[in-house]
């Protein structure tokens, strides 16, 4: 260890562990906190809303001007959710990649971090792009965040969490830059390491979203 | 592509992870089997929604442990817990516990669990 850290000029800490790791699951932790605060005023607002469309339960005559049906897209949530749990795997195998840059056997695609990171990325993309059209067609069938209060929290929370999966794709496009410009190397596998951490976590997110929000009544 | 079941992140050259941070990684056959164990669970999650046991008492509950099944799975083996330091695990493991304890708190002030709502 210590010519590796030598080498790379990590200065030493006081707990022995990277401080840019440390904080990034500080940040995690927090974030932990913001979006169960979120997941909890849906829950708290859930079947309240006095006016539709509702998620799961048609809204009928008069409370509606016209019949209203479920408004939730399960085949198109879970599609987006199995794409965002395969960009997981991508992620995880964009890490061991650079961390196995030149190895025996780590030449072809398992090897290439620039393939599995842009495969992540463009699977949240697709994420996002699913959600983009999820929103319209809520919009078109005349949920808004102003509708009702399923609309408030609904848009709220998932609005976060893409916002989160916006900023987790630009910062896989900005490795993703970095690898094609000098290629990443095994000393900068805590770069990668931090934002896949970053990135698994708006995945377990969502895992909690599809669940509570999507599939329970 | 020679012996990807041996796939692993341990690198003696990596000074960051040098650093008390990991010891140990998954392989590549068990993130093949975590990604195919996350995928089966979510295809029963939707399965089990079009079902008439959607309206069974026990759908809220069956559905949250296979939430937090996944949850953990991904934590674990994707994040690294399971084989990194204690003190990240500290770090996430607290947090969410007070996050879950609001979320629960809140639900049972606002009359969640009283089946009014």
């Amino acid at each position: 260890m210590s010519s590796a850290v030598a080498s790379h000029a990590h200065p030493p800490t006081s707990t022995g562990l990277d401080h840019r790791k440390i904080a990034i699951w500080a940040f995690i932790g927090s974030e932990c906190m913001l979006f169960a605060s979120l997941i909890s005023t849906y829950l708290i607002y859930k079947g309240r809303s006095v006016v539709g469309p509702f998620p799961h339960e048609a809204c009928l005559p008069p409370i509606c001007v016209t019949a209203l049906k479920p408004i939730l897209n399960i085949p198109v949530t879970s599609f987006s959710t199995f794409v965002l749990l395969m960009s997981s795997l991508a992620m995880v195998l964009a890490l061991a990649a650079v961390e196995n840059r030149g190895k025996p056997g780590y030449e072809g695609i398992l090897g290439s971090s620039k393939f599995w990171l842009l495969t992540t990325a463009i699977l949240g993309t697709t994420f996002l792009g699913c959600q983009a059209y999820e929103f319209t067609s809520f919009v078109h069938e005349g949920l808004t965040i102003r509708t009702n209060l399923f609309g408030s929290s609904f848009f709220t929370l998932t609005g976060f969490h893409g916002a989160h999966v916006t900023a987790g794709v630009l910062w896989l496009l900005t490795l993703l830059s970095i690898d094609i410009k000098r290629g990443l190397q095994p000393k900068d596998a805590l770069l990668v390491d931090i934002s896949a951490l970053y990135w698994h976590f708006v995945d377990v997110v969502w895992i909690a979203i599809f669940t509570l929000v999507y599939l329970i009544k | 592509m020679a012996d990807h079941d041996s796939f692993t992140h341990t690198n003696p050259d990596i000074d960051v992870h040098a650093m008390g941070e990991v010891h140990e990684h998954p392989t590549w056959k068990q993130y093949k089997w975590v990604a195919v164990i996350l995928t089966l669970i979510t295809v029963v999650e939707v399965w089990i929604y079009y079902t008439p046991f959607k309206d069974s008492p026990l759908f809220a509950p069956v559905l949250l442990i296979m939430s937090a099944v996944k949850f953990a799975i991904v934590v674990l083996f994707y994040m690294h817990l399971k084989y990194d330091h204690k003190l990240f695990k500290a770090l996430f493991t607290g947090p969410l516990i007070i996050a879950m304890s609001t979320l629960l708190a809140l639900l049972f002030l606002f009359g969640k669990f009283s089946g009014k709502h």
